[in-house]
């Protein structure tokens, strides 16, 4: 009896949480997953069981072609953002000693992120361009003759505006794991002779991990899911993944659309299945 | 034999009147009244008091939106007008999936052709509107003069009429029931930076001249970017047309891999989507050729910036827009509605857009609200007398500047092709992917 009604309580306490995610993620879920089946004209969905958006998408080029390049800007921008952000966090956790300090260097990091992801992408535009700051800058200096082109609308400015967008999505995970760290683990690698980067590999790497996989797994799932970035920075040249389904949906294609998100969740998801495989996040959290 | 015609449709509307009415409830049958006895002013005191709680929502494109129309209706009719602005596409999506979310949509005519047969608007009774006959026929038979030739792609007469009331079929000739009452419309070429371009530029192929490598840019919106494409790629004799508002599969190809190789090679800086992209694109000189819009032309001189709407001897890429009705619409609503199209025909809107560049759809009736040296320099492509001033006051030209392309009848009278969308639609917009991935 008593066991039945701390079941039945526990099935009440998960209602909510089970109720959200059914209406929030399921049903949308399933939703995308069934009208990826239907068939479409210029201004309608039309219910319908076809593969033809599914082998159309998996067997053009072009789906590659953006598979890759999106793969590639999530690429690029996870080892910069890994290697700025684990620099960033390593800073702050064992080379600032006060809490205060750590605390105050912490918020810095943050305030930028105050402003609107747009606007801190579009600054870079007058900041990269033909005309631009730096151009002028350098040619002002004498360092260049002609102004650099491939610093604005190009994949350079892509994954320069992605790694300035989500490094702080490295440096929160990776601190906040470090900080976790025992300090005496550092002492007893010390002791036992080990130089600091023999403590750092053998010692804060493995035991940030945690973070570096969540920083990753938020990093890399932004990135492949983008498109405003890569519209804006690439100025319309490359496309993304994002960027196509955002098209697909402006032309009323939602079949279609819906087709390229399935497509992309599973992409995601097996990435980050393959991430968690690697690192057992659940034991830090 | 127009006189025959028109006379026919009175008849016509006096038979379906009734029924009409019938269906007008309560007040909003006074006031149907009152504007079918052509009472246009001095309203009944039921009318004006009821039309004061009347609020028209109406979304469109940025280009018409415009907040100082909403202000002069509340002044003129009475009513509120919301304005919404969105971009093409999404406007084309809203109108179809969420049919109640507006009560006036403005949309572009090949928005239109595919729009409309969804059903979730309703036709227009043209014999209800005072000024129906000051539209330009351009919009009614597709010809701008008896003798000018009918340009390709979904020129706005082909979809600007419906067989019935309740009929979402395109009627080929003209008819009672108007889909949409034609706005806002004008005639579109290259822009180009005459300051950093030292020849003169006379044709669409000059977009892929290889002496602008890393400065060209075309705009990305599928079915308008590919028309831009179809207009470079006939130029260049790279690519023959049946009709460029609607190719074949071959054709799309062709052109997509004219398109493809230029890109390539590194002709194009960018692409744009929205006017301040290509506003920016153009000022910053990160461009100095490209696809662009009368008012983003007007908006980089306004900086100080040297650029022309250069006419090209092929000819012009029209558009046209429009303002259409919800289905929901009906009673006081209606009544409102018809009586806010009738007054964006009447002048003081057309005087207004044909001051940004733009075109009135009808003319006559902007002439009166404008002063003879804006007529003579916007319309009939004379030298400006003295200042040429923005709706908002601010100078656009000095005393003696010409309007690129010249007079209305030289710039609309020359239009090759107007925004279309294609049977191929889907195969086409594939393709553009396929060069925007490239």
């Amino acid at each position: 009896m008593a066991f039945d009604t701390s079941k039945r309580s526990s099935y009440f306490l998960i209602t909510p949480m089970a109720a959200i995610f059914a209406i929030f993620l399921v049903i949308p879920l399933l939703t995308i997953v069934i009208v990826s089946f239907w068939d479409y004209d210029e201004y309608r969905i039309l219910p319908d069981f076809i593969l033809e958006n599914y082998s159309y998408l998996l067997g053009s080029s072009v789906t590659w072609k953006i598979y890759l390049n999106t793969l590639k800007y999530a690429a690029l921008t996870w080892v910069f953002t890994l290697l700025i952000g684990f620099t960033v966090a390593y800073f702050l956790a064992f080379h600032v000693r006060s809490l205060t300090w750590q605390i105050v260097l912490f918020m810095l990091c943050t305030i930028p992120f105050w402003t609107s992801n747009i606007i801190r992408m579009i600054s870079w535009i007058p900041f990269l361009g033909r005309n631009g700051l730096l151009n002028s800058a350098l040619i002002n200096l004498g360092i260049v003759d002609q102004p650099l082109e491939f610093l604005l609308f190009s994949d350079f400015a892509v994954v320069l505006a992605d790694v300035h967008l989500y490094t702080l999505f490295m440096v929160v995970p990776i601190f906040n794991s470090m900080m976790r760290i025992d300090r005496s683990l550092i002492e007893a690698a010390r002791d036992a002779g080990a130089s600091g980067f023999e403590t750092l590999k053998s010692v804060i790497v493995p035991l940030s991990k945690p973070g570096i996989a969540i920083g990753s797994i938020f990093v890399i799932t932004v990135v492949m899911g983008d498109f405003i970035t890569v519209r804006l920075m690439s100025g319309g040249q490359s496309a993304s993944v994002g960027l196509q389904i955002s098209n697909e949906i402006g032309l009323l294609q939602y079949p279609a659309a819906a087709a390229s998100a399935v497509v992309l969740l599973v992409t995601v998801l097996l990435i980050v299945t393959g991430l968690l495989r690697l690192v057992d996040i659940r034991k830090e959290l | 034999m127009t006189i025959e015609t028109k006379t026919s449709k009175k008849n016509l509307l006096s038979e379906t009147g009734i029924s009409r009415r019938g269906f007008v409830k309560g007040a909003a049958a006074v006031t149907g009244a009152a504007i079918g006895s052509g009472a246009i002013t001095g309203f009944p005191t039921i009318w004006a008091q009821n039309i004061k709680n009347v609020t028209l929502r109406q979304f469109g494109t940025g280009v018409s939106n415009i907040n100082a129309v909403a202000d002069k209706v509340k002044e003129d009719l009475g009513f509120t007008l919301q304005m919404t602005a969105l971009d093409s596409d999404a406007v084309a999506q809203r109108a179809v999936t969420q049919p109640n979310s507006f009560d006036i949509a403005d949309i572009e005519y090949w928005i239109c052709k595919k729009v409309f047969p969804a059903g979730t608007m309703q036709p227009m009774d043209t014999t209800k509107l005072k000024n129906y006959d000051a539209i330009s026929k351009l919009f009614i038979t597709g010809k701008l003069t008896p003798d000018s030739e009918i340009a390709q792609g979904t020129a706005p007469h082909t979809v600007g009429f419906v067989e019935g009331a309740d009929s979402v079929e395109f009627a080929s000739a003209p008819t009672q029931w108007m889909t949409l009452i034609p706005t806002i419309y004008n005639a579109d070429t290259l822009g180009i930076r005459p300051d950093l371009i030292d020849r003169p530029i006379t044709s669409w192929a000059d977009l892929l001249d290889p002496a602008f490598k890393g400065k060209a840019s075309i705009l990305n919106i599928p079915s308008i970017g590919i028309m831009d494409a179809a207009m470079v790629c006939e130029a260049m004799g790279e690519v023959t047309y049946g009709d460029k508002g609607n190719m074949t599969q071959e054709e799309i190809d062709k052109t997509i891999a004219v398109m493809i190789d230029a890109k390539k090679a590194g002709q194009f800086r960018a692409f744009w989507k929205s006017f301040d992209e290509s506003v920016n694109l153009m000022a910053s000189g990160e461009v100095v050729i490209q696809s662009m819009w009368s008012p983003a032309v007007a908006a980089v001189r306004s900086k100080g910036i040297a650029c022309t709407y250069q006419p090209l001897k092929e000819g012009y890429r029209a558009w046209g827009g429009g303002i259409g009705l919800a289905k929901h619409l009906s009673g006081l609503e209606l009544e409102a509605a018809y009586e806010y199209i009738d007054w964006y025909l009447s002048g003081w809107v057309g005087a207004y857009l044909n001051r940004q560049g733009y075109y009135s759809a009808a003319p006559a009736t902007a002439k009166k609200f404008m002063s003879e040296d804006e007529w003579g320099f916007w319309m009939e492509g004379k030298a400006a007398q003295g200042d040429i001033l923005s709706p908002e006051g601010k100078v656009m030209e000095k005393a003696g500047a010409v309007r690129d392309g010249g007079s209305y009848e030289e710039r609309m009278g020359s239009v090759a092709c107007w925004n279309s969308v294609m049977d191929e639609n889907k195969h086409m917009v594939r393709k553009w992917n396929e060069f925007i991935a490239a």
